[in-house]
């Protein structure tokens, strides 16, 4: 834990490893959270004082 | 015949009367707490606000119990490890989930029709949280405190700020993190979230269906359109 991170180079960009983790894992959060499906309401219960708008 | 609308107009100077006529126009009950959401509100992409809102919950919660304790308890005692890592870890899932929060509302645009108050306070949020956290740093009482902190000043005194704003005093630094910025942070994420229930989600670009049902035309759409429930 107390060890400095590595760190990738590519030309001008120098990132650690962790936060390159950190930004493909978010990626890919906020893909699957657009392609999941979403569970939808089922009961009535929802339907009593729906709004009109 | 609402309550608001039986009253004579008697007094213009009332702040109280044109407070409650004020609320009870622009910020209903029915639209403060609703049960039924537009039904493009579906979709896992409209959570990631919410989780971050349960991450502050939780970062407020440890965060009350580390200032009864104190920084030798966090540092030394293992339940103090214990509360001083989900306090640590509910910053770091709050930033994520709102930057995932922010990505979702980038792409549907969502300062149109209205609400581009509420995505400014959004921008405020996140750059009044990045200096919270940093108080939060360097206030920790330990070696990584002090090497930030030393760092730090440099960037402060660079740009101005470091008469004001010491990162090396350490009473200045713990006093921010734990009443300013939680009062001005929670202050702003409240804000947020009644200005979201003012004018309703953002409805699609492009719904599906859009061009058949709803031709456009300038006066078509209101302001304050919720979208059609699910």
């Amino acid at each position: 834990m107390d060890a400095p991170a590595t760190y990738l180079s590519w030309g001008f960009i120098l990132i650690s490893i962790p936060n390159l983790l950190m930004i493909i894992g978010m990626i890919v959060l906020f893909i699957l959270a657009l392609v999941a499906p979403f569970p939808h309401e089922t009961d009535e219960k929802g339907a009593k004082g729906r709004r009109d708008d | 015949m609402t309550e608001s609308a039986q009253e004579p107009d008697v007094d213009r100077g009332n702040w109280t009367l044109t407070l409650r006529r004020f609320l009870e126009r622009r910020l209903p009950l029915v639209h403060l707490l609703p049960d039924r959401q537009p039904y493009f509100v579906g979709s896992w992409v409209y959570v990631f606000g919410v989780v971050a809102i349960a991450a502050l919950l939780w970062i407020v919660a440890t965060g009350i119990v580390l200032v009864f304790f104190g920084p030798q308890w966090w540092h030394v005692s293992n339940i103090g490890h214990f509360v001083n890592a989900l306090h640590f870890w509910s910053v770091q899932i709050f930033f994520v989930f709102m930057v995932l929060h922010l990505w979702g509302q980038y792409f549907a645009a969502s300062w149109r029709d209205g609400r581009a108050p509420t995505w400014l306070i959004g921008v405020v949020i996140f750059g009044v949280s990045v200096v919270a956290t940093f108080t939060g740093y360097v206030a920790q009482q330990n070696f990584d405190a002090q090497w930030i902190a030393i760092n730090a000043k440099d960037a402060m005194n660079a740009v101005g700020v470091g008469a004001f704003f010491n990162v090396l005093n350490f009473g200045q630094m713990y006093g921010l993190h734990i009443l300013f910025f939680p009062i001005a942070v929670g202050t702003l994420v409240a804000v947020h979230v009644v200005l979201v229930r003012v004018r309703g989600v953002v409805k699609p670009i492009d719904p599906p269906g859009a061009q058949a049902t709803e031709p456009k035309s300038p006066t078509s759409e209101p302001q304050a359109s919720q979208g059609p429930v699910a």
